[in-house]
């Protein structure tokens, strides 16, 4: 099958509502999984104490909250570029699950950062751009509901999402642009030297990997939600007539 | 049964329960508007398959 074929509304529905309850347990599962191991069964880290434990959910959403525009980009594209509806209204969905792990994000950082750094806040590039991207995705969710024509606010959110895609790498990779700021590198890397230590590592991937499939799954179920509330606005709009 | 997260503690299980929290309120959210919106389709279909 091909993935044009999922621009059908009728088989997006299909396929998503096959694929689902299943996505949603292994969600479920791994995240539960992840941080029963993570928040019980991990030692301290000689550094930073118990609060290492917090890696299990800051590494997670901030890696959707990135990666979240990242698929808002590829589906604005697609609908820029090839005008199907889905895509559209697959970004729409996917915002405030990635404004949500944005917000997850930044105050499990701020929490962490108080003890550690000994300050909530500092305006360190990668943590500015991370505000910034939060206030794109503001903006974007704004934007979506300001406007009532459906393809023009996809056209004009489309636009949103490019320019702030810029903020979503800059978040990203900050830390290597920048030398300077409190925020340390990224915890796992291509480069084995660079990651974290076993014992923090494999139930960080099974955190990022169930949070990975939480957000395929509350995107397809949003999705679903917005096709049906489209369907719903045209046959209003029928009646009225 | 909780772990030993000495001075921290608060820090940590906070932490935590931000997260869930705002999690828990996403997936809760997203399935009462996914509800509402297909309760709204039903209820306009509803007449056109009486026909």
């Amino acid at each position: 099958m091909s993935i044009w074929e999922l621009a059908n509304p009728r088989r997006f529905m299909a396929l998503s509502g096959r694929i689902l309850p299943g996505l949603s347990w292994a969600a479920g599962l791994s995240i539960g999984i992840a941080l029963v191991w993570g928040f019980f069964f991990t030692p301290d880290d000689y550094q930073q104490g118990s609060t290492v434990k917090i890696l299990f959910i800051h590494v997670p959403t901030a890696f959707i909250a990135i990666n979240a525009w990242l698929m808002m980009l590829v589906a604005s594209l697609i609908w820029l570029i090839r005008r199907h509806h889905v895509s559209a209204l697959a970004a729409r969905a996917a915002a405030p699950v990635g404004a949500v792990m944005t917000v997850a994000a930044l105050m499990t950082g701020a929490i962490w950062g108080q003890p550690m750094w000994g300050t909530w806040w500092e305006w360190d590039p990668r943590l500015t751009s991370f505000l910034i991207l939060f206030i794109f995705y503001l903006g974007y969710i704004a934007l979506w509901q300001a406007v009532e024509d459906p393809d023009k606010a996809a056209d004009l959110t489309s636009v949103l999402c490019l320019v702030g895609s810029v903020f979503a790498l800059l978040s990203r990779y900050a830390v290597l642009f920048w030398n300077q700021g409190l925020h340390q590198g990224a915890s796992l890397s291509i480069k084995q030297e660079d990651n974290v230590a076993d014992v923090f590592f494999y139930p960080l991937v099974l955190s990022i990997t169930g949070f990975v499939l939480l957000f395929v799954a509350l995107v397809l179920l949003r999705t679903r939600t917005e096709i049906r509330l489209r369907r719903v606005r045209a046959l209003m709009l029928r009646e009225a007539r | 049964m909780l772990p030993e997260l000495g001075k921290y503690a608060a820090t940590v299980l906070s932490a935590y329960g931000v997260t869930l929290a705002l999690v828990l309120g996403l997936v809760a959210a997203s399935i009462i508007r996914a509800r509402a919106a297909q309760r709204a389709l039903d209820k306009l279909e509803a007449p056109r398959t009486d026909v």
